[in-house]
């Protein structure tokens, strides 16, 4: 290869990226961190800062340990992944989600190390990612405070207990609104002498096993995690599966009862 | 350079030094001591949260002159507080400091103690544990939202356990009310003389409670206890002073709405994060620091709220 073919794909190589940022909007939360995660979570796929992707989290994080966050990206129609994203942590991707048949809504509660923005990017079947978000302000130190769950010495007997509940659809989708609740430490590894221990995977399935929506779990979510999830099951269910793994093998199961019948609803 | 110009840049340099501190030294409370009673001073500060405009000025501490000594409550959010505090009490009266009694473990309480370190400084056995506790993580948090006011300012812990008892000084009989709810542990000071109630963090008069440590279904039993008290001023630790007992009504009302509103949000499946921007009824818009103050009793009552509505399921 002639020496300049290989400069010139170097240079090309290297400005490829900074053509994309120059192509992009502005950051409207002016993170320092976007030119680094831009490219990290998205690649060259386009993106837009998008008002119709909800983040609905506090100014002020009251407990950096536990800090509500939902992401709404249901005015954009249909959405095949969400990831929600905490620009600042030591960790930045919180999870990955994917609302097979199931609205683009996904809420859980994080940790964060320090003020940070907090952001959902929805993508759309074009390939777009459409992304929201606000800044939390925070006290911090989220994500290096042990759990507390090793205050309990029995703590071990109770890993992967699931507390849920169905509630009846509702709204022009006719979406059940689903939230649980998993028995975990969730250790993020960032603790001295406590290795990584959380859940990694969680499907929530219709009773004729076709699933609904998929969670990669990572490690900002917080201890003994909470999600709340709108899904729709089949018209014949009358329960819904959760399955899940820890990052140790560890496996998570409970079926949640829908206290209706389908088919009977309006 | 002759000798006069190396003093004048010397005395230049000293003043680029010396500034910032200057700057700092302009930092005031202007603590002033309102009568409510015979007495009885109380040092009123404003209906807001912690601020960098207010150094944390948020809470009334008053103080009670006797025969037998000068009786203090509460000692301020920051040692600059607590010395502010001792010197405006020098302008009622010269009778020596004689105790300091704290009414809970949140720092606005406390934190002024160093001010006090020569006298004894007393509280529930409670108080005094979680001083022990949380004390150290408070005072970083209150040098994040306060910044410079709290300069040198260390947590000072009370030296004194006191019970529910009757304690006199001179002609004016306290009556000591250990009380649980708003914390672990609540010390109320009942003035018997004066029929002055000293609620601390208890009862809250045209500002949001706080619910860091907040047992609602106990503190409403705590408002009851003092409801049955023989009061002609009430002293709420945070907003208006009163002749009256509305305030004790007022934090009960916006308690059991708090309460039943999380918990009916809850059954019918909202999420943690809906719950934070639920519309608050007009009754209580004239209280400070409303939405702000809710979103954090969502942080402290909602994950207990949550279990409670989530059935196990495997």
């Amino acid at each position: 290869m002639p020496r300049l073919l290989i400069a010139a794909s170097i240079i090309a190589a290297l400005s490829a990226p900074a053509l994309a940022a120059a192509t992009d909007p502005p950051d409207p939360l002016a993170s320092v961190m976007w030119d680094a995660l831009r490219p990290e979570l998205f690649g060259s796929a386009p993106i837009t800062f998008d008002d119709r992707v909800i983040v609905t989290a506090p100014a002020n994080a009251e407990d950096a340990t536990a800090v509500p966050v939902l992401a709404d990206a249901s005015a954009l129609g249909r959405v095949e992944e969400m990831v929600l994203i905490s620009d600042l942590n030591p960790f930045p991707v919180v999870l990955r989600y994917h609302p097979v048949a199931a609205k683009p809504v996904v809420g859980t509660r994080i940790r964060v190390q320090q003020a940070t923005p907090v952001r959902a990017a929805a993508r759309t079947p074009d390939g777009v990612w459409h992304i929201g978000g606000r800044v939390v302000d925070a006290a911090g130190g989220g994500c290096t405070a042990p759990p507390v769950t090793y205050a309990a010495k029995d703590w071990a007997d109770h890993v992967g207990e699931v507390q849920a509940r169905a509630w009846p659809p509702s709204g022009d989708d006719k979406t059940a609104r689903v939230r649980f609740r998993v028995r975990h430490p969730m250790d993020n590894g960032l603790i001295a002498g406590i290795p990584a221990y959380f859940i990694e995977k969680l499907s929530l399935r219709d009773s004729d096993g076709a699933e609904l929506a998929r969670i990669d779990v990572l490690e900002p979510v917080s201890e003994n995690p909470v999600f709340t999830l709108d899904v729709t099951p089949g018209a014949a269910s009358r329960a819904l599966k959760l399955v899940g793994r820890d990052t140790q093998g560890g496996e998570i199961e409970a079926a949640i009862p829908l206290p209706w019948t389908q088919g009977s609803l309006p | 350079m002759t000798i006069g110009a190396t003093r004048a840049l010397l005395s230049f340099l000293l003043i680029l030094i010396a500034a910032p501190g200057w700057a700092a030294g302009s930092l005031t409370y202007g603590l002033k001591p309102v009568q409510i009673a015979p007495d009885t001073y109380v040092f009123e500060g404003t209906r807001e949260h912690f601020t960098r405009a207010n150094g944390g000025n948020i809470l009334n501490p008053g103080f009670i002159v006797t025969d037998a000594g000068v009786i203090v409550i509460q000692s301020g959010p920051s040692r600059r507080f607590g010395e502010e505090m001792r010197a405006a009490i020098r302008t009622v009266t010269d009778k020596p400091i004689r105790k300091v009694f704290i009414g809970n473990l949140h720092p606005d309480y406390w934190l002024g103690n160093q001010a006090f370190a020569d006298v004894p400084i007393a509280a529930l056995p409670g108080t005094i544990e979680g001083i022990k506790a949380e004390g150290k993580g408070m005072t970083e948090n209150m040098y994040r939202l306060v910044g410079d006011w709290m300069r040198g300012t260390e947590p000072v812990v009370p030296t004194e356990a006191v019970y529910g008892s009757t304690v006199v000084y001179g002609s004016h009989r306290l009556r000591l009310i250990p009380l649980e709810g708003h914390t672990a542990a609540d010390l109320a000071v009942y003035d018997e003389t004066t029929r002055v109630l000293f609620a601390g963090g208890v009862v809250f008069s045209d500002r949001t409670p706080t619910t860091p440590h907040a047992d609602v279904a106990k503190w409403l039993k705590e408002l009851d206890e003092l409801e049955a008290l023989d009061v002609a001023v009430l002293v709420p630790n945070h907003g208006r002073v009163r002749a009256d007992k509305a305030a004790i009504a007022q934090t009960r009302d916006w308690l059991i709405w708090l309460d039943r509103t999380l918990r009916e949000r809850a059954e019918a499946g909202a999420d943690m994060a809906d719950a934070l921007n639920l519309p608050i009824p007009d009754r209580f818009q004239s209280l400070g620091v409303l939405r702000e103050e809710y979103q954090r009793s969502v942080a402290h009552l909602w994950p207990r709220i949550e279990q409670a509505a989530l059935p196990r399921v495997n």
